[in-house]
């Protein structure tokens, strides 16, 4: 049920990231995502009142932080973890391209 | 410590003397204090039956006697109390020498630490004083690594100069890429016990430390050592330029996501200090921030993991071997420089240097 929610909102938009607002490391992929010219979409569970859920939801879906948790196109991606290893093979740019805005700084 | 009970006279008549090896003369004082003793009662018996029979000799005989054995009796009891004294006296030493003896095991602990380390870990114990066990623990797993670290080094370096097959080779390359994946496993261990020791570089020397990166060397750093010397062609030089780029823009990722941390801590407390926020609270939050410093150093570490990976596929197999050969070089330059830097150090500085070893 909740993960229906999930996919729902990652599906709706592009680039999802599931954050929380005092998470550094989701702050850190942001920036990442950023720096590679794209805008990410950031919802932050622990402003949302199923906040705990969600994260256990996340949580059983596979995703190792749980947070963030990264999906791309409506499919999952994984954590900090997942982005780094596409980023550094390369992998990561391909799946960022058709969301890539030149004017993203 | 067992002591012997006595072995001599029936308690009834005595009380029982505790023998000690400290003082063998004393058991000839029970010995004589028991035939006194014996002797004792039977005369009082004997005297009580022949006063009947003989009066005038035997009362003096036996009064002569009896004036013998009180002051055999009367030695006894001052010898037993004198060894009683000494029995003191040796046990009090006893327990001392134990203490002094737990004192130095834990002195020749932390210094075999340390001079396992020689100068790659000078400041920890100031930092960490007592360290937990988990720290100790990998403080000597990373010496033995170093150990293990030179010797691979050594071997990459003579089997480069000889004519070797393929295969061979490359077993290497996976062994000492396997090497490095162990140093990665022991700190995740750690850094479940003590991120700061791993985000500070404690366990490194202090020219090594000067280039830290999140606990670490930069992987971008690996790169662009070893790049120039591997005569990389066109393609390879487009595939490691590429992976240089993607893991310079992934640890300005991380680092802003350190310096965001810092941040969010320091306004905990000027909120703290305007007496906008709760203590308890920002306190509590601070706290759980902190942990996330944990994530940042296994995200560090992953990264280069990650690296060393990728360029083991860009290159081939002997361009591996030599690529590790100068990286693992490169530390062992910085560590020769570290012990160069301690030992030009004065006599008179503070011991924060103990070890002047040149490696």
């Amino acid at each position: 049920m909740m993960a229906e929610k999930i996919l729902k909102l990652a599906s709706d938009n592009g680039i999802m990231i599931f954050s929380k607002s005092s998470c550094c490391l989701c702050y850190a992929v942001q920036i990442l995502f950023q720096e590679l010219h794209v805008k990410p979409n950031i919802y932050e569970i622990d402003r949302d009142p199923e906040g705990k859920e969600i994260e256990k939801a996340l949580m059983r879906m596979g995703f190792s932080g749980p947070i963030p948790a990264v999906f791309i196109n409506g499919k999952m991606v994984g954590s900090t973890n997942e982005v780094m290893s596409l980023h550094l093979s390369g992998s990561l740019i391909p799946l960022l391209k058709p969301y890539h805005q030149a004017n993203v700084s | 410590m067992t002591t012997p009970t006595a072995r001599f006279a029936p308690p009834s008549t005595m009380g029982i003397y505790h023998i000690s090896p400290w003082d063998d003369a004393f058991e000839g004082h029970i010995m004589v204090a028991a035939e006194a003793e014996t002797i004792l009662n039977n005369k009082s018996e004997n005297t009580s039956d022949k006063s009947l029979e003989d009066n005038s000799e035997g009362n003096q005989a036996s009064k002569d006697n009896s004036e013998k054995i009180q002051r055999r009796l009367a030695q006894n009891r001052e010898a037993a109390r004198k060894s009683r004294l000494r029995k003191k006296a040796y046990v009090q030493k006893l327990e001392t020498s134990r203490l002094k003896l737990a004192r130095l095991q834990l002195e020749l602990e932390q210094a075999r630490l340390q001079g396992l380390l020689t100068c790659r870990s000078t400041a920890s114990f100031e930092i960490y004083g007592p360290m937990n066990s988990g720290i100790a623990a990998f403080e000597v797993e990373y010496g033995n690594w170093i150990d293990e670290q030179d010797r691979k080094i050594s071997e990459l370096r003579n089997v480069l100069q000889l004519p070797v097959s393929e295969p061979e080779l490359g077993m290497m390359v996976q062994n000492v890429l396997s090497h490095y994946r162990n140093l990665f496993r022991m700190k995740r261990d750690v850094a479940r016990t003590d991120a700061f020791y791993l985000v500070h570089g404690a366990w490194k020397t202090s020219v090594e430390r000067f280039f830290l990166w999140i606990g670490g060397f930069r992987p971008s750093t690996l790169i662009n050592v070893v790049m120039p010397q591997l005569g990389l062609d066109e393609q390879q030089v487009v595939k490691v330029r590429t992976l240089r780029h993607s893991c310079v823009q992934a640890e300005d990722a991380l680092s802003l996501g350190v310096e965001k941390l810092q941040q969010t801590l320091a306004q905990g407390f000027t909120y703290i200090a305007a007496g906008a926020g709760n203590y308890g609270a920002e306190m509590l939050s601070s706290l759980e921030k902190l942990e996330s410093l944990e994530s940042f150093v296994l995200q560090a570490d992953h990264l280069r993991e990650q690296t060393l990976d990728r360029m083991s596929r860009i290159l081939t197999t002997h361009q591996a071997a030599k690529a590790l050969l100068i990286f693992g070089e490169y530390f062992q330059r910085l560590r020769a420089l570290n012990s160069l830097w301690c030992g030009r150090l004065k006599p008179q500085q503070p011991s924060y240097f103990p070890h002047y070893d040149i490696e």
